[in-house]
């Protein structure tokens, strides 16, 4: 009865499911450009960022595509439209954010001064973690995967503070490495926001399933 | 709990050998807009046309069960001339008579004993505005209603049920035949006069539905699988089959 609704369902997937792998490996991209101090792959992470731009329009537009042509209704197909549309925002906005840590990167490199890695490594196994999950929850429906998404954001959170608190000290003993303090401590945030995208994500998996946002009722 | 306005209690109704309608109970409430949707055949024409006795006249038909209006049952207690006073109908085309726009507004009042030509102009203007179709009209009121376009002639068939000042609304899929400017006024009109009226409308269009209805009932193969508040039946109805059915996986 509704083939094709279904065959383009089925693209809009698949096109989701490309941009969430896009939104992964740029993430990793730029850790990895961190943690080796790799000038090229930062430069080729800020220039990735582009592609998932032009992923999200493409996404975009088949949703935007199939809310004219089909309308679907509330039930099931028009909250899971609706939701790829919100998701493919915070996912783009994480790829700002990847491409912005490797900006910084390419900047410290450029004056040669080195990281202090330990500093924001766990933030960003924690963000990669929470972006992950988000994206395994909607491919499997996974509703409480997708509330254990939600809840990891306290932790990344408390992370940042210790991570702020620390540099602020150092700021405190070293006036000299201030530059690069601050450079680390925007690091965090932007690790810190990715958790805060991966989250709403995950609020918009739940939505999806439940038709529920927030613990409220959208329509 | 408020008296429903029209009541259906364990209705049965046979064309022949053929069950149209199972064991169909329903309550609905006044000045509400209630839907019945479901694919073609479930009988949700059969059960609007059975809520003002259009089904009396067609041979082989037996109903059981019982319908009240305001509590009264219509098939034993109510002259059919009442019932059909106070329970108009609008049909999928429209269907006016072959006269001028003010004698087809005219003619249930007239049949119902009004003959003061201030008292029909009054009701002919009244009705004209409250269907939305005056301002078109005001200026050919004495020429043939058919020449007036589908969208039109529609809104003059919901402007002659009003005439008999109807307190319930049955509408049978009323757009389906018309444009989509047409089809919106409609859909505003029935809004609109929800305030004053009970309607209840058979539709094949699901947004439609969504948009204008406060109830739905889902009907499949003679059954009411599902009545609930539009709201719940298409954001998160109970049965899988009304799922199936309103994300257009059957039907």
């Amino acid at each position: 009865m509704r083939e094709n609704f279904d065959c383009k369902l089925g693209e809009l997937n698949r096109k989701l499911l490309d941009m969430a792998a896009m939104t992964e490996q740029i993430i990793a991209m730029s850790i990895k450009s961190l943690v080796e101090q790799d000038e090229v792959l930062a430069k080729q992470t800020v220039e990735f960022d582009l592609k998932i731009n032009e992923a999200e329009r493409e996404v975009e537009r088949i949703c935007l595509r199939l809310l004219l042509q089909y309308q679907p209704v509330f039930a099931e197909d028009l909250r899971k439209v609706s939701s790829v549309l919100k998701m493919i925002t915070d996912m783009e906005r994480i790829g700002d954010q990847a491409a912005d840590i490797a900006s910084l990167n390419r900047a410290l490199i450029a004056k040669k001064q080195k990281w202090e890695l330990d500093d924001i490594a766990e933030m960003a196994r924690a963000a990669t973690c929470m972006v992950t999950q988000a994206i395994d929850a909607y491919v499997n429906n996974d509703e409480e995967l997708a509330n254990t998404v939600i809840k990891s954001d306290d932790k990344i959170d408390e992370l940042f503070v210790k991570t702020k608190n620390k540099i602020i000290d150092e700021i405190a003993a070293d006036k000299a490495n201030g530059e690069k303090a601050i450079d680390t401590l925007m690091t965090a945030k932007y690790f810190e926001r990715i958790g805060d995208h991966a989250v709403n994500i995950a609020e918009w998996v739940v939505f999806s399933i439940t038709g529920i946002h927030k613990a409220e009722k959208i329509m | 709990m408020t008296q429903p306005k029209l009541q259906v209690k364990n209705c049965d109704l046979f064309y022949g050998d053929f069950q149209a309608l199972k064991n169909i109970d329903l309550e609905i409430q006044e000045k509400e807009i209630t839907a019945f949707i479901g694919p073609s055949g479930c009988g949700k024409s059969t059960l609007l046309k059975s809520l003002n006795r259009m089904n009396d006249l067609v041979e082989g038909c037996k109903i059981t069960g019982e319908f009240t209006l305001d509590g009264v049952n219509i098939y034993k207690d109510m002259e059919i001339t009442e019932l059909r006073k106070r329970v108009g109908m609008v049909f999928q085309k429209p269907n006016l008579f072959p006269m001028s726009i003010y004698d087809n507004i005219a003619y249930g009042p007239r049949t119902h004993g009004i003959k003061k030509k201030a008292e029909l102009d009054e009701i002919v203007e009244t009705t004209l505005k409250q269907a939305c179709v005056w301002d078109e009209t005001k200026d050919r009121l004495k020429k043939s209603a058919l020449g007036m376009s589908g969208g039109q002639q529609q809104r003059i068939c919901i402007a002659r049920a009003l005439a008999v000042k109807p307190e319930v609304l049955l509408m049978d899929e009323p757009t389906s035949a018309l444009d989509p400017i047409s089809t919106i006024k409609i859909e505003e009109l029935a809004s609109e006069l929800k305030k004053n009226y009970t309607i209840v409308i058979v539709t094949h269009n699901m947004q439609q539905a969504t948009r204008i209805s406060d109830k739905t009932a889902f009907f499949l193969h003679g059954e009411i699988v599902e009545f609930d508040d539009t709201h719940t039946i298409f954001s998160n109805p109970k049965e899988h089959k009304t799922l199936e059915y309103i994300t257009g996986r059957f039907g």
